[in-house]
């Protein structure tokens, strides 16, 4: 048999037969390594299961005219320069003074659909509008015109160039909606851009469009470069309101998860050290016997190593998987949404559990090569 | 030259002289016991002996190396090479089997070899339970495990520290039973013991008395066995 056979046998030996024993410490080293692997995973999908929680208080960045108005295929250019992946939602506004019961106020047409996902904190009564002709009223111009669900209003619109003689257009909506926001929203009467152009008569104006972006501040800053850049009808700007306060919200979490893995890193050498100096105490009598026997120093090193990095890598693998199974939990009942096993974690998180270990062995067993092979056989 | 030979050492602690100016010669193929009370020092010149320790004064010297003058990395190694340990607690690696644990001895000698560690179980009479744990061994058995490790790299000497200490009858015979071939074979074996019924077997028994060698005693009827 070669040496290197006996070797292994040894220490797996070590292991599998002492096992109660070797259990804590492979408890101490595997919920280590499963605070790591699931810290460090929540660490790195924080940005973006954040950034998906922030797109829910609104678009992050604003398109504006850069004279007057611009038109869809201007939004529509400005937006194919997104990656695809990141963009939430890109949704135009236009803007125009109307009349209901002869009471002026403004009208504001839209993409129905993709509002609901720029703006996910609308709240709505009712049904959002869905086809021609119906409309969804804010909750202020509902109470002081009366409104309700189901209701019919007509609309005037009085052309910009208009004399005295021209008499206004008009459309019949249906109220099918009434929108709830807490906000300056609630004054306006939201109709579908299709409607608008009847009412107007004027097709593809867009007065400002509300774009939500997940992606991180660098990266959204650098998109508003790229899109001023290219499309010249458009004003790109970032919302600062939202995106400061995610950057820092983010910088704060993400600094907070680095603390507390650095504690518990901390805290995992000092378990794996008491608990592997206590494995090593309670052996000096083996230690003794092999030292009378005939080992070396370095021979006894060898084998205490050869079994703290199999228990490190045993550990560290348990500690990846739980880890892993631990972040999902977390992301699911926190973000609700899950995350995707990250391999290179894994592997880092084996490595990181087999140095500690290795690193917190070293010197009880050092100490342990100092036993005097005399005194420990003779039971003292 | 003798293959063991002691002159004039001493082994101190503070004021307590362990061992007092011992002198003491052994021959290559002689059995020789080491008797004496507690405290009388025979466990420290087994640890000499065995070179886990170095006297205070004087020289030991192994095949003519004056042990005394090592360095412990080289007294490891003399250990290693010249010298096979039976120990009264046994001391067995426990998550080793029987066989694994003779095999440790050839580890740390030279390489593994699992025939020949058969071969030396099935010296001691335990090749049936070489895949056994110490744990599933009788003391007697242990016993025999530890004097295979002891033998399995052909040693110069084989130092046994109260062997028979933790036997019973039949074990004890046994054991001694296995000194008399081993030493049939031309082993130099050193007995340390209280037992007098097992130190007489020796061809001579040394008495230890306050760290002195108080008298030799020669076995003029030796047989190697038990004169029961």
């Amino acid at each position: 048999m070669k040496k290197r056979k006996m070797f292994y046998r040894m220490v797996t030996a070590s292991l599998m037969r002492r096992r109660s024993r070797m259990l804590i410490a492979l408890l101490a080293v595997a919920i280590g390594a499963t605070i790591l692997s699931g810290l460090m995973t929540i660490y790195f999908d924080v940005p973006r299961q954040m950034g998906a929680q922030f797109r829910n208080y609104g678009a992050n960045m604003i398109f504006t005219p850069a004279q007057e108005e611009f038109q869809q295929a201007d939004l529509e250019q400005g937006i194919s320069l997104i990656d695809p992946k990141e963009l939430v939602g890109a949704t135009p506004f236009r803007y125009e003074s109307v009349r209901i019961h002869e009471q002026p106020l403004m009208a504001a047409a839209t993409d129905m659909e993709s509002v609901g996902k720029t703006s996910p904190y609308w709240s709505v009564d009712g049904e959002w509008p869905s086809v021609s002709r119906q409309a969804m009223v804010g909750k202020t111009i509902a109470e002081n015109l009366n409104l309700s669900i189901g209701d019919q209003m007509t609309i005037n619109y009085t052309p910009e160039d208009a004399d005295e003689e021209t008499p206004d257009n008009w459309i019949d909506c249906k109220v099918t909606a009434i929108l709830n926001t807490g906000g300056s929203e609630e004054e306006y009467v939201y109709l579908s851009m299709e409607d608008m152009e009847d009412l107007t008569g004027v097709p593809g104006v867009i007065d400002l469009a509300e774009i939500s972006v997940s992606a991180t501040s660098e990266k959204l800053s650098s998109y508003v470069e790229t899109i001023n850049a290219s499309v010249d009808s458009v004003r790109a700007e970032l919302v600062k309101r939202v995106t400061a306060s995610e950057t820092s919200v983010l910088s704060k979490l993400q600094a907070l998860v680095l603390l507390v893995t650095i504690i518990v890193l901390a805290l995992t050498m000092i378990c794996v050290a008491t608990t592997m100096t206590a494995v090593v105490t309670e052996r000096r009598q083996e230690i003794g016997l092999r030292k009378a026997i005939g080992a070396s120093d370095a021979s006894i090193m060898k084998e205490f190593m050869g079994e703290s990095l199999l228990l490190g890598a045993i550990g560290g693998i348990l500690g990846a998987i739980v880890g892993f199974v631990f972040a999902q939990v977390v992301s699911v009942n926190v973000f609700g949404s899950s995350i995707s096993f990250r391999p290179l974690l894994a592997i880092i998180t084996i490595i990181v559990s087999v140095l500690i270990t290795a690193l917190t062995c070293v010197l009880p067993i050092r100490s342990a090569t100092r036993v005097d092979p005399a005194l420990v056989l003779k039971g003292e | 030259m003798s293959l063991l030979e002691l002159k004039h050492v001493y082994k101190i602690y503070g004021d307590l002289h362990a061992l007092d100016d011992v002198n003491l010669k052994v021959e290559k193929g002689e059995w020789v016991s080491i008797m004496g009370p507690s405290g009388s020092g025979k466990s420290t010149m087994m640890n000499i002996i065995g070179c886990m320790d170095k006297p205070s004064k004087g020289e030991v010297l192994l095949d003519g190396v004056d042990i005394a003058k090592e360095s412990s990395k080289n007294l490891t190694l003399i250990r290693r090479d010249k010298i096979g340990l039976i120990f009264q607690q046994f001391h067995l690696v426990n998550y080793l089997s029987a066989l694994e644990n003779v095999m440790l001895a050839q580890y740390y000698h030279s390489v593994p070899d699992k025939e020949e560690a058969m071969q030396a179980l099935e010296r001691v009479g335990l090749a049936d339970r070489a895949r056994h744990l110490p744990s599933q061994l009788s003391g007697g058995e242990q016993q025999r495990v530890c004097v295979a490790r002891a033998l399995i790299n052909y040693p110069e000497i084989i130092l046994a520290d109260e062997p028979t200490g933790n036997l019973d009858d039949k074990n004890e015979e046994i054991v001694v039973d296995l000194f008399h071939k081993l030493h049939a074979e031309g082993t130099t074996l050193i007995v340390v013991t209280h037992d007098p019924e097992v130190a007489e077997v020796a061809q001579r028994t040394v008495v230890l008395r306050h760290g002195k060698l108080e008298r030799e005693v020669i076995n003029e009827n030796f047989t190697g066995t038990f004169q029961h």
